[in-house]
C-alpha cells in the first residue's frame, strides 16, 4: 500500500453523461476508482460504457471493458440502442474482455485475479489506455465466499489501478444499498461512490442516481433523476442556481395577426408560451397556427404530440385551413407522436430532450404538456417539465405547449406547474350561453410584452381562425349568435338613426324652400303693388293735365277774358268736397 | 513450463497461475499430489504462468488463477481456485 497519493490534486474526466458532469463539476476522478453500485436494471453497465465511450471518442482515451456477468456480445448488442457503434471502436480504442465464468466451472479452494490483471496489464500497456471498467465484479468475487477474500481481491484491483494511473468504474449489483452489508468496505475504499436507484412508485418506474462520496471534490448531494435515452443516459438537474438565458428582443408572429396585435408584436424568440383550457377549445389550433407561421419563415419546428398521431393532427388542423402537408414534404417539420403510457416522465423527458438534439427545432409545439404533468405522482419529478422547459430556454428554443385543464372544474392547478416558467399565458375557455358554446380567448399574463386585457372571441372555420371582439350588454358578455344579432341591431339602429337624420334634414330643407318661396310671392307681390301704384299715379296726373287742356282750350273758344279764381267762389257757393277742384264748379257753371 | 509425463492412459491437463502468487503455488502442489496418487499411470499436464504468457489468458479464456482446464477426455472442464478440494478436483477430473 502506497502512503502517498501520486495524484495529490483531483483532476476529473468528463463522463459524457448529461448532467452527471454537472452536479460532480467535471466528472469522474482521473486515475482513481469510482464504484457504482445499484440492483439490477439500474444502468450501472450503461453508465460505465458511456464514461469509456466518451473517453474514447471525446478524449481519444482508450478503455477495457471487463464484463463479469454479460457476455462481450450482449453489450456490443446493447449500446448500438444507444447509437454507441462499438465494433468501430474496439478495432482501436476498446477492449472488451468477456470475463464470464461458465456455470460448468467447478470451484475448488481460493482463487485471485493476479493472473487476469497482469493480462490486463499488458493489454493496457499495448493499448496505451487510460479507462478500464470491472463490470459485474460481484459475480465473481461471490463465487469466493469469503469476505476476507474478496476484500482482498478489490484491494487487489484497486492498488492495481493506482499503479497503473487507470481511471477506474467498478460496478456492483446490490439487493439493497443500505441494507447490503456484504460490500460496504468497497464504499469506504473508492474514491467515488455512485448510487443508481430503481424503483417502481404507483406503477411508475423511476430511477435515480445519488453521488454517496466523492474524495477531493464538491460533489451535489441529492437523489437526481435519471433517464435512458437514444443518447445515453441522462440526468436531470436543476441546472446552475443563476439563469443564464440569452435574451432577445426578437419577435416572431403568434400566427394569429389578431393575437399579435393583442401581445402588441407577437411571442418574443426563445420564450415559453403556455396555451391551457378545457378540451376542446382550439389549443392545437393555436400551436398548429404557430408551426405554420414558424415553417412559413422557414424555421425548422418540431411539433410533439401524446397520445394523438401527427397524421391525425395535420388532417385536423386542414379542417380549419392551416396546411402542414407541405412542411412535412420538405422537412422543415418533424412531427414525433409518442404515447403517455410509456416510460416514466423522466425518461419522457429524456427521450424529448433526445429528440430535440436530434432535430435542432428552432420552434417547438408540446401538444399537451399536461399529458405528462398529470402522470406526476412523484416528489422528485414533480418538477420535471419545469427542468425541460428550463432546458429549452437554454436551447434558445420558442415553445408553446399547450395543457389540459379538467373540463368541468375548470382547475387550472394543472398548468400552474408550468405557468411560473411560462413567459406568455394564453387562456381559452367556453362560455355557455344562450344555448351556445362559444370559445373567448383571454392573455393570463405576457412577461415584458404589453398586452391588451380584453376578452377576445376565437372563431374557426374553414376560412380559418380569426380573433373577435366580443360586446358586453347589460352585464352580459355576448358571444356566437348572440354577438351576431347585437351587431346586426346594432347596425340596424345606426341604420335607423342615419335615415331619421336625414329625413330631418330634407324637412328642414323643405321648410326653408318653402319660407324662401313665400318670401319671393310676397316680393312679388309688393312690386305688383308698386307697378299699380305708379301706374294709378300716372293715370291721375296725365287726367287732370287733360282736363286744364281742355279747359284752356274751352277758355279760348269762349274768349274768356280772364281765369276765374274759382276756389273762393266755390267756397263760398259751398260747394261739398270739390274744393280746389274748380274743373267741377267751371263744368257745373259752364255747363 | 513444467511437464510430467505419463504413459498412455490419456490425461490431459492445463493449468494456469500466476507466478508466485500464493494461491498459484498452492495449486501447483495440490495438483501434484492429486495425480500422484490418481493418475500415477498416465497424466499430461502443462504449466502456463500468465505473468510471462499474459496473451495465453485471452486466448483461452482464462479469468481467475490458478484455473486447471482438463482437454482429455472429453468434456472440457475448468476447475478453479488453489484445488485444495481434492473431492471437487476429482469428480471434475472423472476419477472413480
Amino acid at each position: 500500500m502506497k502512503i502517498n497519493s501520486p495524484y495529490p490534486v483531483v483532476t476529473k474526466v468528463p463522463t459524457g453523461i448529461l448532467g452527471f458532469d454537472q452536479i460532480t463539476d467535471g466528472g469522474l476522478p482521473r486515475g482513481r476508482t469510482t464504484l457504482v453500485m445499484g440492483g439490477p436494471g439500474c444502468g450501472k453497465t450503461v453508465f460505465a460504457l458511456q464514461s469509456l465511450v466518451t473517453g474514447a471518442n471525446e478524449l481519444k482515451e482508450a478503455g477495457i471493458f471487463v464484463a463479469f456477468e454479460e457476455s462481450t456480445r450482449q453489450i456490443v448488442a446493447n449500446a448500438a440502442t444507444f447509437g454507441w457503434d462499438l465494433p468501430s471502436l474496439v478495432k482501436k480504442k476498446l477492449f472488451f474482455l468477456d470475463a464470464q465464468l461458465s456455470p460448468e466451472v467447478v470451484k475448488a479452494g481460493e482463487f485471485d485475479l493476479v493472473g487476469m490483471l497482469n493480462v490486463l496489464q499488458a493489454k493496457a500497456t499495448e493499448l496505451d489506455a487510460k479507462w478500464i471498467v470491472f463490470d459485474g465484479i460481484d459475480v465473481l468475487l461471490s463465487l469466493l465466499d469469503d469476505a476476507v477474500a474478496e476484500r482482498r481481491e478489490i484491494y487487489r484491483i484497486r492498488d492495481w489501478l493506482f499503479q497503473n494511473g487507470l481511471t477506474g468504474i467498478i460496478t456492483q449489483k446490490v439487493g439493497g444499498v443500505e441494507q447490503d452489508q456484504r460490500y460496504n468496505f468497497l464504499q469506504f475504499m473508492v474514491d467515488c461512490v455512485v448510487i443508481l436507484r430503481h424503483q417502481v412508485v404507483d406503477g411508475t418506474a423511476f430511477r435515480n442516481l445519488r453521488v454517496m462520496k466523492y474524495r477531493g471534490s464538491g460533489f451535489a448531494s441529492d437523489e437526481f433523476p435519471i433517464s435512458l435515452t437514444t443518447d445515453g443516459m441522462q440526468l436531470t438537474n436543476r441546472g446552475p442556481t443563476e439563469f443564464e438565458y440569452e435574451v432577445t428582443n426578437e419577435r416572431i408572429s403568434s400566427g394569429l395577426p389578431r393575437l399579435d396585435i393583442m401581445l402588441h408584436g407577437g411571442y418574443y424568440r426563445g420564450s415559453n408560451v403556455l396555451i391551457s383550457g378545457a378540451p376542446g377549445t382550439a389549443k392545437s389550433t393555436l400551436a398548429g397556427l404557430f408551426v405554420a407561421a414558424a415553417c412559413g419563415r422557414g424555421e425548422r419546428t418540431l411539433y410533439v404530440s401524446f397520445d394523438e398521431g401527427g397524421a391525425q393532427i395535420a388532417r385536423n388542423l386542414q379542417s380549419v385551413g392551416i396546411k402542414l402537408a407541405p412542411y412535412l414534404e420538405s422537412g422543415v417539420l418533424k412531427m414525433y407522436s409518442t404515447r403517455t403510457r410509456g416510460p416514466n416522465i423522466e425518461e419522457q423527458f429524456g427521450l424529448l430532450r433526445a429528440k430535440v438534439r436530434e432535430t435542432n427545432p428552432r420552434c417547438l409545439v408540446i401538444d399537451p404538456m399536461s399529458a405528462l404533468s398529470t402522470k406526476v405522482s412523484h416528489v422528485a419529478s414533480a418538477d420535471a417539465s419545469q427542468h425541460f422547459l428550463d432546458f429549452l430556454k437554454g436551447e434558445g428554443i420558442t415553445v408553446v405547449n399547450t395543457s389540459l385543464e379538467g373540463g368541468f372544474t375548470a382547475d387550472e392547478a394543472t398548468a400552474t406547474g408550468i405557468s411560473t416558467i411560462a413567459d406568455t399565458w394564453i387562456h381559452v375557455s367556453y362560455i355557455v350561453q344562450d344555448g351556445e358554446r362559444n370559445r373567448a380567448l383571454t392573455i393570463v399574463k405576457s412577461r415584458g410584452t404589453g398586452h391588451s386585457n380584453q376578452v377576445r372571441e376565437l372563431t374557426l372555420s374553414d376560412e380559418g381562425v380569426s380573433l373577435t371582439d366580443v360586446f358586453v350588454a347589460q352585464g352580459k358578455v355576448l358571444m356566437g349568435v348572440a354577438r351576431w344579432e347585437w351587431e346586426q341591431e346594432e347596425q340596424a339602429t345606426t341604420r335607423r338613426t342615419q335615415v331619421a337624420t336625414d329625413l330631418k334634414r330634407l324637412q328642414l330643407h323643405l321648410s326653408q324652400a318653402e319660407a324662401a318661396a313665400r318670401l319671393q310671392v310676397v316680393q312679388t307681390e309688393i312690386e305688383a303693388r308698386n307697378a299699380e301704384i305708379s301706374l294709378l299715379a300716372d293715370a291721375t296726373g296725365s287726367a287732370s293735365k287733360l282736363l286744364r287742356a281742355d279747359r284752356a282750350m274751352m277758355r279760348k273758344m269762349r274768349h274768356a277774358d280772364e281765369e276765374v279764381r274759382a276756389p273762393k267762389a266755390t267756397s263760398t257757393n259751398g260747394g261739398p268736397k270739390t274744393n280746389g277742384d274748380p274743373t267741377t264748379n267751371g263744368g257745373e257753371g259752364a255747363v | 513450463m513444467k511437464t510430467i509425463q505419463a504413459e498412455k492412459t490419456g490425461l490431459r491437463l492445463r493449468l494456469y497461475i500466476a507466478g508466485n502468487a500464493p494461491n498459484s503455488l498452492l495449486a501447483i502442489s495440490n495438483l501434484k499430489a492429486i495425480c500422484d496418487e490418481h493418475f500415477a499411470t498416465g497424466c499430461v499436464l502443462e504449466t502456463i504462468d500468465l505473468l510471462v504468457h499474459p496473451g495465453r489468458a485471452l486466448a483461452d479464456s482464462i479469468i481467475v488463477t490458478p484455473t486447471l482446464v482438463k482437454f482429455y477426455p472429453l468434456p472440457v472442464q475448468k476447475v478453479i481456485g488453489t484445488l485444495s478440494d481434492t473431492n471437487q478436483v476429482c469428480v471434475a477430473l472423472g476419477v472413480k
